[in-house]
């Protein structure tokens, strides 16, 4: 009997059971926080990006969980490849010595207090009432059986993504990048003194 | 158990694609095997054919030809003292070489040596590969940081500015391949390793051909941009030995120092892979649409089963002019063992090739893998092999000269390339 199409033998692995146990989600989870608080509490500058690398990394792995790999790979190239080279290249141009014996939190830290409640409570509302605020995905998921094969129809397919990117969102899309450019052109004057 | 070999063997999926962990597993090792051996040979390889570039005879003590100077090395490199500088950052000095190593070997697993020969096929292959072979920076980088000491901090800060610069290049030169496998009329569109292969057989040619001169101009971009990626010569800036020592693994010796150079070699091989992938057909073989009569057909599976023969001819001549002092009679039957076993090989696939011929059940299709697999290594070989001829051959950039191509030559080119495939292939 052939194992791979023996339907018995396989189901728990290929297609009945999904990769998103929650034994994977606790784990990922578990090392997102465990890096994100290494990050703010590691003296030293290279060490903070180190941990900030395995966060990025295990949310890359919790969106593959949500059946998303285009965004998966595209968090690994930008953030974890791209972003933190530069920001390990701008750190090592600090003097580390002198700057793990400055100050850590500066006196505007109860305005990122605030910051931080106010995104919890988007995310929560955004929990709560996912539903209402998405609906397509709501309307999917209610009427669907196999949530694994919906969201791979959603989410999952690259050029699903394209289509959803330059078509139904292109606007928002088309603003992102404008905010994108207006940073990058800041970026530049600010540091060019002559242009 | 023979059972599920044969299954195995049988199947049209990848490992990946059934769910197999434990068939997956076995793949994993198979490559993870496959690799070091690759690296150890590319290493005598390398030295041989640099010494002979430049009229020298290389290493020629230990075994016949010098053929066991690697794994001489290799024991040296584990039996020296391993040195942590007393100043470095002891974790992360230690987890740097590792760092590397992980990046470059993760790639492997969406490699396709053949339509079902890879581990696992993913929707993003291509995205996957660039973004995890990204990650090997860190590991250069972090090195250079750890050891607290000027020259390898030079060189890490160079190599991240060099990486990150050509990445760029490298990655439009990419999506504009990936752009050829969705035409308007005929097109698939995928990012997926062997999907981006069967477009090239279902469009009947390679990539590289593919709307003259734009296919080839991509590919040209890629070739020099993955130089710079993993930081040979003429790009080897970061390790450049005239000026920075050894660059980011200068403090670094023994077992440590051997990763680095593990994760380079092997780092050179996933990006050949890459570009053989993307550009030159990947696993096929020479003209599988021209001639695709049952007879071509055998004739390019007696291919590998000749190339080993070539290997085994080549090694008993070697045998034949040894001198004939008593000196080299070690040295003599060794080399003739060498030729026996490659002779063995060469046998083998010649009977499974043959056997082939007139199956049509698990040899045939094991035939077939072996071609898959032969096509695929021998293209990647030339790269391999191009990759010593420019270290042999060309100066090193100065690092304003680097990033000036960098940024001001390739950059446009392929944003240029891509825009007008983009328009290419919504006409056709």
């Amino acid at each position: 009997m052939n194992p791979i199409l023996n339907p018995a033998m396989n189901s728990a692995l290929s297609g009945g059971a999904p990769v998103a146990t929650p034994f994977f989600f606790y784990m990922l989870s578990g090392l997102a926080v465990i890096g994100g608080i290494l990050v703010i509490t590691r003296r030293n500058a290279v060490h903070s990006a180190l941990a900030l690398i395995v966060t990025l990394l295990s949310v890359a792995g919790l969106y593959l969980m949500l059946y998303a790999p285009f965004v998966a790979g595209v968090q690994i190239i930008v953030y974890a490849g791209g972003i933190m080279v530069l920001f390990l290249f701008v750190i090592m141009l600090v003097n580390i010595e002198r700057a793990s014996k400055d100050r850590r939190f500066n006196r505007i830290w109860p305005i990122g207090l605030v910051a931080a409640c106010t995104l919890m409570g988007l995310f929560v509302s955004a929990f709560v009432k996912g539903r209402a605020l998405f609906p397509d995905r709501g309307m999917a998921l209610s009427e669907g059986s196999n949530t694994q094969e919906i969201a791979k129809a959603l989410y999952g397919e690259v050029n699903r993504f394209g289509q959803y990117t330059f078509g139904q969102y292109t606007f928002a899309f088309e603003i992102a990048s404008l905010l994108l450019l207006v940073a990058i052109l800041g970026a530049v004057i600010m540091t060019k003194k002559k242009i | 158990m023979p059972n599920f070999i044969m299954s195995y063997l049988g199947s049209t999926l990848t490992p990946g694609g059934a769910g197999n962990q434990f068939w997956a597993l076995i793949y994993v090792l198979i490559i993870f095997a496959g690799v070091s051996v690759a690296v150890i040979a590319m290493n005598w390889i390398e030295r041989k054919a640099l010494a002979h570039f430049q009229i020298r005879l290389g290493p020629m003590r230990v075994g016949p030809h010098g053929l066991l100077q690697p794994f001489a090395d290799a024991l040296k490199l584990m039996l020296k003292e391993d040195i942590i500088p007393s100043e470095a950052d002891q974790f992360v000095f230690w987890v740097a070489p590792l760092i590397g190593l992980l990046a470059a070997f993760t790639v492997y697993t969406v490699i396709p040596f053949g339509p079902s020969q890879a581990v696992s096929d993913m929707n993003i292959g291509i995205l996957f590969m660039l973004g995890v072979s990204s990650l090997g920076v860190l590991g250069i980088v972090v090195a250079g940081w750890a050891s607290n000491s000027h020259y390898p901090l030079i060189g890490a800060l160079r190599s991240s500015a060099q990486m990150v610069s050509y990445e760029v290049a490298m990655g439009l030169a990419v999506v504009s391949a990936i752009v050829m496998t969705s035409l308007n009329t005929s097109g698939t569109g995928t990012l997926s390793m062997i999907g981006i292969v069967q477009a090239q057989q279902q469009q009947g040619v390679w990539f590289i051909f593919k709307f003259f001169p734009l296919g080839f101009i991509a590919f040209g971009i890629f070739a020099i941009a993955m130089v710079a990626e993993t930081n040979r010569a003429p790009f080897d800036m970061a390790e450049a030995e005239s000026e920075l020592t050894a660059g980011y693994h200068t403090e670094y010796s023994g077992l440590r120092w051997s990763l680095f150079m593990l994760a380079e070699y092997a780092a050179m091989i996933a990006v050949s892979s890459i570009a053989v992938t993307l550009w030159l057909g990947g696993w096929m073989r020479p003209f599988p649409n021209l001639l695709h009569a049952p007879a071509w057909d055998f004739i390019f599976s007696l291919f590998p089963g000749l190339t080993f023969a070539g290997l085994a001819a080549i090694a008993l001549i070697g045998t034949v002019r040894m001198p004939s002092q008593s000196f080299f009679k070690i040295q003599r039957i060794g080399l003739a063992i060498f030729a026996g076993l490659l002779g063995l090989i060469a046998l083998l696939l010649l009977v499974v090739a043959v056997a082939g011929r007139s199956d049509s059940g698990i040899v045939a299709r094991f035939n077939d893998g072996i071609g898959y697999v032969y096509w695929f290594v021998l293209k990647v070989s030339v790269f391999m092999y191009l990759f010593i001829w420019y270290r042999a051959t060309w100066p090193r950039y100065r690092f304003d000269q680097l990033m000036k191509i960098g940024w001001k030559v390739m950059l446009p080119i392929s944003l240029g390339v891509l825009v007008v495939t983009a328009i290419v292939g919504v006409i056709f």
